[in-house]
């Protein structure tokens, strides 16, 4: 994948260039807006100075009449077209923004969460996010400017060689060696230190964080002086490799004077001998040496815009690949109507996650009539939640059926499938909001009195009333913390409320302590009255009145039947079992 | 208010350098004003003089020499303000961490923990541009102005009037702009990443939407949410733009004053050609520096944000340190007391332990139990000294536990927390914290004992993978088994063991049980217990309820007594 990242520059680019196509006129219209900033500024200082030369010669006011008005004009035309193009060139950033989202989430959302399990953590999420902020940059500093400087050139080429071809030559060459040359060299100067500064970076914000985050563990330890001696000679690394990148990034502005003197001294030297054959008006002189200077305004950014194509076309880069997976499940294109029954039938069911990766379930076979409760235990990485997956069409399975209401599982749409089931997981996701919106998920069209009923099944709704703001009190970032049994009734009442045929509980006492378990496990014998169970846990609790226990281990039923007989049994549930009660209950040692 | 004294005073280690990038950024001022002299000088002398170019060539050769100059002056002038800022980074960075280490676990405890990390890694980094950028912009803005009205004047009054009037209407301007941006600018960075929490929650919870069928209906609100924050970013940035647009007609206009002004006294002879174009050149160049700062202007805002959250951490009062007297400690320590302890968090506000009592004896080994939020973790908190109780005395072996030094101390423990951190660095350097200098087959003996050394020498680089991100992401069992090697490892007297709760399977759970049991054996041991198989094979169970000890006694006395002990046991023994 890294071998083809020189190649895959272009297309990126090319890729991005079309998430900005629908804005090109806007576009257009600010990159023009901003030649005329540009424009007015260096007519500005030319007029200026055609008026002082041709003043010198002291001719009638009238021959400066035009003059003063041009020179008034400019100086208001820069200001309003700045502000013009300010006001133009932001609103397409944001509308490029806006766009930039709704695509990214339009790309992704097929794809979750099957190929998003990599990104699970926040911290991978975070960086996606940042991304798309980053690429809301694209063309403010990355298009526009390189744009704009091409035109003024032109126009500067333009405008010089009306006088001669060689003033129009020299310019060109050290506007193109300002405005390209120099990001090049530095870039290329500035590559390995930038690495070394990446290498570094990382490092001391992993010590930073560690040194942090790890402190009870440093102290209880002793070693707490040790990170900070380790983050002091970090942080002095980071401080010599800035050093170096100052000594390299400080070449831009340096190199940019240097070539706007050495290109008014070229324009000079080329264009005083014209003056001293009479072939060019002495006067032009002045306006010659401004508008050179001014003309540099132009291309000085460009350096800059340089390092942001970098991070943009990374940034963008990371998202394509991201968006270029194939989703792991599709709908079928002639899709049967919603199922009317709810019986669930799996038979010789076998999946992996990926070619080459052992089977996540090696032939499994049940059958859960509608009404009926079926558990699933065993061992963490046993297989239970890969099960889980599957029924929810997160995932689709390579051999062996699946199926609901007397149909093939494949057979309906997602959508339809999954509004057979309410689930609740171990990890549940609280969205940053109301208790209020968070319940609504389930059924935004459900009335204050259902709500109430879905929590007060839950055991939470005692817990609500007495929140200073009930209903409509704000969980998530900047709001309420829940702790792990009230996350866990919330997500029941969710269930509860969505009021689907088939309940399914993944492990949704899990990180529990034994009180607040037992509380949660009645909310959950509230909600399971009268609804099509599938349990799925590691702990044996609360299973003597299912219709059926499968023991997955490694894939496999290795046993089946229910509670007393599995534990009459004496095989593999009742070593759970034992591990699990007869320390409890034997003599201490 | 911008110019915060505290930032100030960092400086004065740098005093050096920051000197070098303000006299440099006015050298490059210098040099502007000479190279305005030497093209006027050049012009002029082609233009009126019919010089030829041959006679011109010192004066083109200087104009080369300054632009070199003036390279030379702001490259410098760059590396200078990079090292100041450098320098304060670098000071700060040690300064906050040391701060944070003395304030202690306590300080860094739970949510606050993430904040102050980041403080210490993003915080830091938004100074840069404060002491880079916007600081010596400062002083260059109100300094090379005046220097070029020092070499306006002498030549054109006139023009060093206009120049000198619009002047002072520039910081008037800036100065409103400023206040303006700052109070609607912060909003606006709030909502902005308000939106992007959200657009991060929306993805977090893609599965939760999915299941609920309503993972396409959060397009339209994605949708709705950037609308409606471009409007409102839309109708602030627009004021703001305007100031910039009256600023930028004020400095284009007195540049196009000056011109018609000069232009029309050369009309009538009243001043030389080269003088009227020295002042032309030099016009727009007044006003720039200016313009600058206004650029630089939010960099210096958020750097001043970011300060005041490192100068919070700075100014947090220390807790008291400890006796001065330290008394002598036994070589190993045995026994354990806690005689009426009290202690609240939140400097007294909320409670935590209101009057605890009860002894550890040699070898013995005590489980703690009871509800969340009873006072057990306070406890061992107390026992490692992160926190010092407010009342009562707490005795090792007949000495208070104020009188020893807390390093001397904390050598006699090993403590295996609930949610251990682990390190950014190797399983083996992980493992290590334990005994730094421990050879390697020490730590692999400290493994093996903890039940690790299997799936350690299962991960593709064995002891030296790297940990975290970048390396192997170890499960809640595997990362409870690292802690229980360090355990080992340090082969202290005295164990602090905090049970884990995560999601285990039997099999992972009776290996750790285990090596707990091993690691128990010889030494006194105070568990905090949340699974009862634990605390069944305790010497003696003490049940903490509401920060106070409610009942202790064996695993069958309790039982029997019928009080809260039991109905946390009838949990599991439906």
């Amino acid at each position: 994948m890294r071998g083809g990242r020189a190649r895959a520059e272009g297309p990126v680019f090319l890729r991005l260039m079309a998430l900005a196509w629908p804005y090109r006129w806007w576009m257009a219209l600010s990159v023009l807006l901003g030649f005329a900033t540009v424009g007015s500024g260096i007519g500005l200082m030319s007029t200026a100075a055609w008026i002082i030369a041709r003043a010198a010669l002291q001719p009638s006011i009238a021959v400066l009449q035009v003059a003063i008005v041009g020179v008034r004009f400019f100086g208001i035309a820069r200001g309003v077209f700045r502000y013009l193009e300010r006001v133009v060139s932001h609103q397409t950033t944001f509308r490029l923004l806006s766009r930039l989202r709704v695509w990214f989430y339009t790309q992704i959302e097929p794809l979750a969460p099957a190929r998003l399990a990599a990104y699970r953590s926040g911290d991978l999420l975070s960086r996606i996010v940042a991304d798309t902020d980053t690429l809301e940059n694209f063309y403010l500093r990355v298009l526009a400017p390189p744009a704009v400087a091409a035109l003024v050139t032109g126009a500067m080429a333009i405008f010089f060689s009306a006088f001669d071809r060689r003033l129009a030559l020299a310019l060109v060459v050290y506007l193109a060696l300002a405005g390209i040359g120099v990001p090049l060299l530095t870039r290329r100067l500035g590559r390995r230190a930038g690495r070394g500064l990446v290498a570094v970076r990382a490092d001391l914000n992993a010590a930073l964080v560690d040194g942090v985050q790890g402190l009870p563990d440093l102290v209880a330890y002793g070693q707490a002086e040790r990170q900070a001696q380790m983050i002091r000679s970090l942080s002095a690394s980071m401080r010599q490799q800035q050093a170096r990148m100052a000594r390299i990034g400080g070449l831009d502005a340096a190199l940019g004077a240097l070539l706007t003197g050495l290109a008014v001294l070229s324009v000079l030297a080329l264009a005083i001998p014209l003056v001293s054959a009479g072939q060019l008006d002495g006067v032009l002189l002045a306006v010659l040496a401004l508008a050179t200077i001014s003309s540099f305004e132009a291309v000085l950014p460009l350096p800059q815009a340089f390092q942001h194509l970098e991070s943009n076309l990374e940034a963008a880069r990371r998202l394509f690949d991201l968006v270029d997976a194939a989703p792991a499940v599709a709908d079928p294109p002639d899709p049967l109507p919603p199922p009317a029954r709810c019986d669930l039938v799996v038979r010789d069911l076998r999946f992996r996650y990926a070619p080459g990766d052992p089977l996540a379930l090696d032939g499994i076979s049940f059958t859960l009539p509608q009404g009926g409760t079926l558990a699933i235990v065993g061992a963490s990485g046993a297989g239970k939640s890969t099960l889980v997956n599957l029924l929810l069409r997160f995932w689709d399975y390579d051999e062996g059926m699946i199926e609901l209401g007397g149909s093939d599982l494949r057979a309906y749409r997602q959508d339809d499938v999954r509004a057979q089931f309410a689930v609740v997981r171990q990890d549940t996701h609280l969205f940053s909001g109301t208790i209020r919106d968070n319940l609504l998920l389930a059924r935004p069209d459900a009335s204050e009195a259902e709500l109430i009923a879905a929590a007060r099944q839950a055991q939470l709704h005692d817990f609500i009333a007495a929140l200073p703001q009930g209903y409509n009190t704000w969980i998530g970032e900047q709001g309420l913390t829940l702790s792990g049994g009230e996350r866990q009734r919330l997500a029941i009442a969710r269930a509860v409320l969505r009021d689907a045929p088939i309940l399914v509980l993944d492990e949704a006492t899990a990180n529990l302590d034994a009180v607040t378990e037992q509380a949660v496990m009645d909310a959950i014998g509230h909600a399971m009255r009268g609804r099509t169970s599938l349990m799925i846990t590691h702990r044996l609790v609360g299973l003597e009145h299912v219709d059926e226990i499968l023991v997955l281990h490694e894939g496999r039923v290795i046993e089946r039947g229910r509670h007393a007989d599995l534990l009459a049994r004496g095989g593999a549930y009742r070593r759970m079992w034992d591990l699990q009660r007869q320390e409890l209950f034997d003599e201490p040692a | 208010m911008n110019l915060d004294q505290r930032l100030l005073r960092l400086v004065r280690g740098v005093r050096i350098q920051f000197a070098a990038a303000i006299g440099l950024g006015l050298l490059a001022g210098v040099l502007i004003v000479a190279q305005a002299y030497a093209l006027a000088q050049a012009i002029s002398r082609a233009f009126l003089g019919g010089e030829p170019l041959s006679r011109l060539w010192p004066w083109l050769a200087a104009l080369g020499a300054i632009a070199a100059g003036r390279a030379l002056a702001l490259w410098g002038g760059e590396v200078a303000a990079n090292a100041v800022a450098g320098h304060i980074k670098h000071d700060l960075r040690q300064r906050l961490y040391v701060r944070i280490v003395a304030l202690g676990p306590a300080f860094t405890r739970g949510e606050r923990s993430g904040e102050l990390a980041n403080t210490a890694v993003k915080g830091i980094e938004e100074l840069d541009a404060y002491f880079r950028q916007y600081l010596p912009q400062l002083y260059l803005s109100a300094l090379v102005p005046l220097l070029m009205l020092l070499a306006v004047f002498p030549v054109d009054t006139l023009s060093g009037v206009v120049l000198l009037v619009t002047a002072p209407l520039i910081p008037f301007f800036m100065i409103l702009i400023g206040l303006y941006a700052t109070q609607r600018s912060r909003a606006q960075w709030v909502a902005l990443s308000r939106m992007s929490a959200h657009f991060l929650d929306v993805l977090q919870g893609l599965p939760t939407l999915k299941m609920f069928g309503r993972s396409r209906t959060e397009i339209e609100t994605i949708r709705a949410m950037s609308d409606r924050f471009r409007d409102a970013t839309m109708s602030v940035l627009r004021i703001a733009f305007l100031s910039a647009l009256a600023l930028e007609l004020l400095a284009t206009i007195s540049v196009a004053i000056v011109a018609v002004e000069i232009g029309l006294r050369l009309l009538y002879a009243r001043i030389s050609f080269a003088d009227a174009f020295f002042v032309l050149v030099i016009a727009p160049e007044f006003y720039l520096p200016l313009r600058l700062l206004g650029t630089r202007f939010h960099a210096g805002m958020a750097g001043v944000a970011a300060a005041e959250r490192i100068f919070e951490v700075l100014e947090t009062p220390l807790p008291p340190p400890p006796a001065d007297s330290p008394a002598p400690l036994p070589r190993r320590v045995t026994a354990l007391r806690f005689d009426d302890v009290r202690f609240a968090y939140d400097g007294g506000e909320r409670p935590a332990l209101n009057g605890v009592s009860f002894a550890v004896e040699p070898g013995e080994k005590v489980a703690l139990v009871g509800p969340s939020g009873a006072g057990k973790t306070t406890i061992v908190q107390l026992v490692l000294r992160f926190v010092e109780p407010s009342g009562g005395q707490i005795t090792i072996d007949g000495v208070p536990l104020a009188l020893l030094p807390p390093d001397v101390w904390r050598a006699q423990i090993a403590w295996v927390p609930q949610r251990p951190h682990l390190f950014h660095t190797t399983i083996a350097e992980n493992i290590r914290l334990g005994w730094p200098d421990a050879p390697l087959d020490a730590v692999m003996r400290a493994a093996e004992q903890a039940h690790a050394d299997a799936f350690i020498r299962a991960l593709p680089q064995g002891y030296a993978t790297p940990v975290g991100e970048r390396g192997a992401r170890l499960s809640g069992g595997q990362a409870q088994r690292i802690a229980l090697a360090r355990a080992f490892l340090k082969d202290a007297p005295l164990l602090l063991l905090d049970e884990p709760t995560a999601n285990l399977d039997p099999e992972t759970e009776a290996l750790l049980q285990d090596a707990m049991a091993r690691l128990m054996h010889d030494r006194t041991t105070l568990i905090i217990a949340h699974r009862l198989t634990t605390v069944a094979s305790a010497d003696r169970i003490i049940v903490i309820d509401g920060g106070r000890v409610a009942e202790q006694g064996t695993h069958h006395d309790l039982l029997a007594r019928g009080g809260i002990y039991q109905r946390l046991a009838m949990a599991y023994g439906r």
